[in-house]
């Protein structure tokens, strides 16, 4: 919600999200199904996270949202992401 | 009169979908947790993790994956029957979400129920015998996708009671909130799924 006025999706936008997600989700059973070691596991990944991206910004209505949700959501992706990576130093470190 | 009917029932639904968002946050965290221990014992037994994820059944877990999509696209569609003012479209479509869910977990009990067959499960003697990395992946596969099912089960409560909800006119198109956080909660059980699935059983 924004300005005080509702956005209500159309049905339509939400089957061709629901294609680009089973799309995704075909394609990464299919890639890592190659067996590629490091390769498969950063392609699975950064397939989930684009996923995750469009189920955040479609499904759930974000791309919509006021500013203030926009940030404090992104904010806590970015706090979890330096938690591993700040916990996979300290782990390389010790 | 009207317009400031309008103006606070706008704040409830800004505040209630905020209070919301900062649950599911906390939510996040819960299984990042979870994903942080995931990460940290697979860098150090990845031999093991390697052996014991091909144990898991890649089809069922992506059968699972396309049935939790679905369902997140039918609840955002009842949201949006919902604002149409299309009620008996939205109890479809949420119906349609819990038949959905319900073969989610009708597969999950097939899986758990075959590694039990197989006497693995936490706490079994031949897990214990298990070398020490495929203990800790069988310990965060139970953990992780038992949790998710916890969710999965709550979220199918909290459908269910938008149905009645809906039919007794407490969700319409004016007031919808109680089915948007519904929705939103039902989207996070998909997100940690999208998650889980190619950690346990695509990266073997």
């Amino acid at each position: 919600m924004k300005n005080g006025e509702t956005h209500i999706s159309s049905f339509t936008s939400h089957a061709i999200v629901l294609i680009v997600l089973l799309t995704l989700t075909f394609i990464s059973v299919f890639v890592t199904g190659w067996h590629l070691g490091a390769f498969s596991v950063t392609v699975a990944l950064a397939i989930a996270s684009v996923k995750v991206a469009t189920v955040v910004l479609n499904f759930m209505h974000v791309r919509h949202e006021s500013l203030f949700i926009k940030l404090m959501i992104s904010g806590v992706f970015v706090l979890y992401a330096l938690v591993i990576i700040i916990t996979f130093i300290d782990y390389h470190l010790r | 009169m009207s317009t400031h009917s309008t103006h606070s029932e706008q704040i409830e639904s800004e505040t209630g979908k905020l209070g919301m968002w900062i649950f599911l946050l906390t939510e996040l965290f819960l299984f990042g947790g979870l994903f942080l221990v995931y990460a940290v014992f697979r860098a150090q037994y990845s031999e093991d993790f390697h052996t014991a994820g091909r144990e898991l059944n890649t089809f069922i877990g992506t059968l699972n994956t396309v049935f939790l999509l679905v369902s997140s696209m039918t609840v955002a569609m009842a949201i949006t029957a919902v604002q149409k003012d299309k009620k008996n479209l939205a109890i479809f479509l949420i119906v349609i979400t819990l038949i959905l869910a319900g073969l989610f977990m009708m597969n999950k009990y097939f899986e758990w129920s075959h590694k039990f067959e197989f006497k693995i499960y936490p706490g079994s003697e031949v897990l214990k015998n298990m070398p020490r990395g495929e203990l800790l992946f069988f310990g965060l596969y139970f953990m992780m996708t038992g949790l998710h099912a916890i969710h999965v089960l709550i979220g199918m409560i909290l459908l269910t009671i938008n149905i009645f909800k809906i039919k007794k006119g407490g969700v319409g198109s004016k007031h919808y909130l109680h089915l948007e956080n519904t929705g939103l909660y039902w989207h996070l059980v998909d997100l940690i799924w999208i998650f889980l699935f190619p950690l346990l059983y695509l990266i073997t």
